[in-house]
């Protein structure tokens, strides 16, 4: 298994025919989205029209940002399962710091500092000690982050932020909403970040051969305490933007935030054993998910059977990108 | 996994999608070519069969009028699965919405957004804050029915002894005003009720799982714990079970809100000696006549506006305590041992 999953690999690196292009998991991912697009048209007369198409994004779009980091954090052949709590965390210290005195503005930053101090934890303990998994040391900050939450705010809510802050989640520029935009700007820092650098390389090396990449002298532990930073920043992001979004907070949000962004990576076509994927795949299927439970909803298509769908459509593709369909 | 084995499989799943596809195209297909307007019901989450109760009187109210009702629940109790519904609706240009809200303020701004584009919004059993909406449709008094649960806690504990509330979600409306009804009505009295101790308030997040747990933390917490309130129907069935399962029938004593169906075992046991309840369906049924009166523009939701509710009868608006206003079904009706087997049938 391990070995044909390596000749595999080598394979799509070396030979870039047509054949090749047209099947890669990129343009399937591309079809399955117009594919959603269709339906949903047909489900529902309410579904197609450009207004809606580029305002829907901001229904799904608060979580989206967990997704970059995610992606280098799963190339690198590791995972992060503490993002939800982390945006919780973030989030509370937000607004119980703004509704103690803090201006919004400094608030603001301070969710973010946050997040990134969270993320530093995770990683920080990984690269200290390398026994450990990263689905362990992040499943025990999961519980940690948002018991912290559950400490500061008990079961309560926290709300009255001042009236401009509401932007972020509900306002829109030119036409679109702004979320939508800083997801797009985020799209090209991570596809800069991971395609066009060295460090965007080393992750992929550190994927695919963390022994010979320990060999080569690359810093591992160091790309490995970045990229659990940068997901602790982007939680911080999304705690921002959720907030904005609800208008409170409370020490329950963003449950189980983890687990679709892992969806949203693991259809992407990202690999969860490191080394493989693009950013736009995962990016398409932010996307595809996101049209999809939106399209269902307005079909008034019950919740249980939205869950199933999106379930099916990830084992598949998990299988699928493991068996090559098209050389049936 | 077998090469050969996992293709099949992926073809299996690839067909299974296509099939709901095509099944939920059929199924919207047949919907949407109604003409008549449609009004919106979004309960708290799915698998509460006091949601259900609701949302079938909601319907019947909605159908009898010649309109057509969309019923949904998010599958967790949260407010942005909420938000992610409302955002739905607004886009299929819905008449009106009435919501069960699981926040009392973090709804607003999506609230806001349906009112700008001329959607009614209405809440009904939890409110959303009175910004967020035209008006509430309330159960019964929230004054009575804390005031009443404690005086049955009272009576079960035969005046001493230490009590502890079990409820749903930290930030359900319903059953916070409730609990600050109770509150009061311990400390305005605070003579009768000297040796009447509220120990503890638990959150069961209206999740059977997390409610059990919860109460069984409440006995290992409490030993002495006399009676267990619970005002959510989720709750209340849930202290019935572990108290039935524990053996500590006639030393702990449930009481608060529950469904007669799914709390006549418990009844029959002894383990809740009386509860109360109103009726669900008769919940969904006025907001339904609310809705279209707010879309015909009968009702903006003053104080002292009235409206037909058809079996029901004639509806007032009146004051609310949050500020709002609110119309009230009815008061709270007693279920025990005399009457549980009547009304195990009914809901």
């Amino acid at each position: 298994m391990e070995n044909s999953q390596q000749a595999y690999n080598i394979e799509i690196t070396r030979k870039r025919g047509l054949v090749d292009r047209i099947f890669q998991w990129e343009t399937l991912l591309g079809l399955l989205l117009l594919l959603v697009i269709v339906v949903n048209t047909a489900i529902s007369p309410y579904f197609l029209s450009i207004r809606n198409l580029i305002n829907t994004p901001s229904v799904f779009l608060d979580k989206s940002f967990l997704v970059f980091p995610m992606i280098l954090t799963m190339v690198l052949g590791g995972i992060d399962v503490s993002v939800g709590s982390t945006v919780a965390l973030s989030a509370v210290i937000m607004a119980v710091s703004y509704n103690a005195g803090l201006p919004m503005e400094f608030a603001i930053l301070l969710c973010l500092l946050i997040g990134t101090v969270c993320g530093m934890i995770n990683g920080g303990v990984l690269v200290k000690f390398h026994e450990l998994s990263p689905v362990i040391v992040t499943v025990s900050t999961m519980i940690i982050f948002r018991g912290i939450a559950y400490i500061i705010l008990g079961d309560q809510a926290s709300s009255g932020f001042p009236k401009w802050f509401s932007f972020f989640g509900w306002g829109s520029v030119g036409g679109a909403p702004f979320l939508l935009w800083m997801f797009i700007l985020a799209s090209f820092f991570f596809g800069i970040l991971l395609h066009k650098t060295t460090f965007g390389r080393k992750v992929y090396g550190i994927g695919s051969n963390r022994i010979a990449c320990r060999y080569s002298a690359i810093e591992i532990d160091k790309i490995t305490f970045i990229v659990f930073a940068l997901n602790g920043l982007m939680a911080g992001v999304t705690a921002v933007f959720l907030t904005s979004r609800m208008g409170s907070t409370r020490p329950n949000v963003a449950l189980g935030y983890e687990l679709e962004v892992i969806t949203m990576v693991a259809l992407g076509g990202v690999s969860t054993t490191g080394g493989v994927g693009k950013i736009s795949g995962p990016i398409l299927s932010v996307f595809i998910i996101g049209y999809l439970s939106y399209g269902m909803g307005l079909a008034n298509i019950q919740a249980p059977v939205v869950l199933v769908v999106i379930g099916s459509l990830l084992v598949l593709s998990v299988l699928a990108s493991k068996t090559k369909l098209w050389k049936w | 996994m077998s090469v050969r084995l996992s293709r099949w499989v992926s073809l299996g799943l690839a067909l299974l999608l296509i099939a709901a596809f095509v099944q939920g195209m059929f199924a919207g297909g047949k919907k949407e070519t109604a003409a008549p307007a449609r009004h919106a019901f979004v309960f708290k989450n799915t698998g509460n069969p006091y949601g259900e109760k609701q949302m079938e009187g909601f319907r019947k109210g909605i159908e009898e009028q010649g309109f057509q009702a969309i019923l949904r629940a998010p599958d967790q109790p949260t407010a942005e699965a909420q938000i992610q519904i409302i955002e739905q609706l607004i886009a299929q240009r819905v008449a009106s919405i009435t919501i069960t809200a699981n926040d009392f303020n973090a709804l607003e701004p999506v609230c806001k957004k349906a009112r700008s584009e001329g959607i009614a919004i209405l809440s009904a059993d939890s409110a959303l804050n009175p910004a967020s909406r035209i008006t509430h449709i309330n159960q019964a008094d929230s004054e009575k029915i804390g005031r009443t649960l404690i005086q049955s806690a009272y009576d079960m504990a035969k005046g001493s002894g230490e009590i502890a509330i079990l409820s749903a979600t930290s930030q359900a409306s319903n059953q916070n005003l409730w609990i600050e009804w109770m509150k009061k009505e311990l400390n305005e009295n605070a003579q009768k009720y000297a040796n009447l101790k509220l120990v503890r308030i638990a959150y069961g997040d209206d999740l059977r799982d997390k409610s059990v747990a919860e109460t069984e933390g409440l006995l290992r917490t409490f030993p002495n714990l006399k009676v267990i309130i619970a005002p959510t129907t989720v709750g209340i069935a849930a202290a019935g079970r572990v108290v039935t399962d524990r053996k500590l029938i006639g030393k702990i004593y449930v009481t608060g809100l529950g469904l007669p169906s799914e709390m006549a075992e418990y009844i029959e046991n002894g383990a809740c000696p009386y509860m109360f309840l109103w009726n669900p369906i008769d919940v969904g049924y006025l907001s339904a006549y609310a809705a279209t009166a707010a879309v015909n523009g009968k009702i903006t939701g003053k104080e002292g506006e009235t409206f037909d509710a058809g079996r029901l009868g004639k509806y007032k608006i009146v004051k609310a305590g949050d500020g709002g206003t609110e119309v009230l079904l009815g008061p709270p009706f007693r279920f025990d041992k005399s009457n549980i087997n009547e009304w195990k049938k009914v809901y």
